[in-house]
């Protein structure tokens, strides 16, 4: 049950143009660098990136809308990107803008083997146009599909030749729900493990769910918003 | 009238002891500074975190460890990390017992947009949908009009939706009123040397103003 890869570039190599990919972290926190990078290598085009963010103009997911390699983003939140919004506005780019818990919970509806779920964020807002409703208790609903997703492509803290994936602090973010709702899921971590060396009490996403994985390097980590304060 | 920091002032007395608190983006966000010393507050991060602290010294900044503003923070005793699809599930299923955000309009029935102007600025929603259509408690931190003078106090908005009828108060610049469907925007308290009169000037949507109105009280 070896599932580990040597680098980024073997992780991503079948990652075909056109494709739909999703890419964990929030903001800049938690992002698959390594892999950002070597999609930005390969060069692939076309891609649909279902995050929940779109990086900044030179980092994160920002790198692969400079190289005009993202055909349409399915997010939450693009505020921070001036190139997005550039390429929005002149109808270069399609994005389809989603609530965040909605968000998340189309990826979890994938990772639980759920086709839909009902949810009550967007109901009277542009976000139902089109959409079934349906009223439970007196409330109005709106029914939202599981994502259908080949590639995953995650970055975890501490990872395990099986797949088992533990994350750090706030990193943990759209990276675990989306590792469990990939057809094909890659993981890249700060750290791999042989298995049997991480306490399986504190495994987050279990193996089964990944597919491949590797031990990335030279993380940045880039902070997006760095607030202080000053010792008194 | 109020700065931010009074609205943020104002808005933390609304405070309860032993709540869980979302904080917007904002002068929602200032509303931490000013919870009223002795109470068990816990401030939940719907990037996956409840228990969250003041921003870190400078040197301690982990990029592992943001907000949903993408601020660096810090924990506090007893925090909790989860992930994005807990975060909203926890919120959708009625946990978070108050929800303050900033809004660009209101209406008043309670309809609230705050994510968009078409063919100007395109961000996205993030979270808010999904907590203006959960949370028990929803107060909107807002100026009370728009940079151009215009109220943002309406008989009903004219942007694109976050959510309907769900916002229950509203603290401005000038007012604290409370949003009543079907009778209007209830003007509860004036801020310091604000006049009714003012406040109905600035005010688009049906004002109602029921006796005397009491000043706020800030420290």
């Amino acid at each position: 049950m070896n599932k580990v890869v040597n680098n980024a570039a073997a992780a991503i190599h079948d990652i075909q143009d056109g494709e739909v990919i999703m890419l964990g972290g929030f903001g800049l926190c938690g992002i698959p660098e390594n892999c950002i990078n070597a999609l930005v290598n390969k060069g692939t085009k076309d891609l649909t990136c279902i995050s929940n963010n779109a990086g900044v103009d030179d980092f994160g997911i920002g790198l692969m809308l400079k190289t005009r390699q993202v055909k349409k983003m399915i997010s939450s939140y693009v505020g921070e990107n001036a190139e997005f919004e550039r390429q929005l506005l002149s109808g270069e780019l399609e994005v389809d803008l989603i609530p965040q818990g909605t968000l998340a919970t189309r990826c979890m509806a994938a990772a639980y083997g759920m086709p839909a779920v009902w949810v009550r964020a967007g109901v009277g807002t542009e976000v139902a146009i089109g959409k079934e409703t349906r009223v439970f208790d007196g409330v109005e609903y709106l029914l939202e599909m599981a994502f259908k997703a080949k590639f995953a492509i995650v970055k975890a803290w501490k990872g395990d030749t099986h797949g088992n994936l533990i994350f750090r602090k706030t990193t943990r973010n759209f990276n675990m729900p989306m590792a469990m709702a990939g057809q094909i899921t890659i993981a890249e971590v700060e750290e791999l493990v042989p298995a049997g060396t991480l306490d399986p009490d504190h495994i987050h996403v279990p193996g089964i769910y990944v597919h491949r994985i590797f031990q990335g390097d030279n993380y940045e980590k880039r902070i997006e918003q760095r607030t202080v304060r000053q010792k008194k | 009238m109020l700065d931010k920091v009074g609205i943020a002032k104002r808005i933390a007395q609304e405070v309860k002891d032993g709540s869980y608190v979302n904080l917007g983006i904002g002068i929602p966000t200032l509303v931490a500074n000013y919870i009223p010393k002795g109470l068990n507050v816990t401030l939940q991060s719907e990037n996956g975190m409840l228990g969250m602290g003041p921003f870190p010294f400078e040197g301690e900044e982990d990029a592992d460890l943001i907000n949903a503003g993408k601020q660096t923070i810090t924990e506090v005793s007893g925090t909790a990390y989860f992930d994005s699809a807990l975060s909203f599930g926890m919120i959708r299923a009625g946990k978070v017992d108050l929800t303050i955000l900033g809004a660009m309009e209101v209406s008043e029935n309670g309809d609230i947009a705050n994510w968009k102007i078409p063919g100007k600025m395109v961000k996205g929603m993030g979270g808010a949908m999904d907590l203006v259509a959960a949370a028990k408690n929803i107060i909107v931190a807002m100026q009370h009009v728009n940079k151009a003078g215009e109220s943002k106090l309406l008989p009903e908005c004219t942007l694109p939706l976050t959510g309907v009828k769900c916002i229950k108060k509203i603290v401005t610049e000038l007012a604290v009123l409370e949003v009543v469907p079907g009778k209007g925007f209830v003007l509860l308290e004036r801020a310091p040397g604000v006049t009714v009169e003012e406040i109905r000037k600035a005010t688009a949507g049906k004002l109602v103003v029921e006796g005397e109105i009491p000043e706020m009280i800030i420290d």
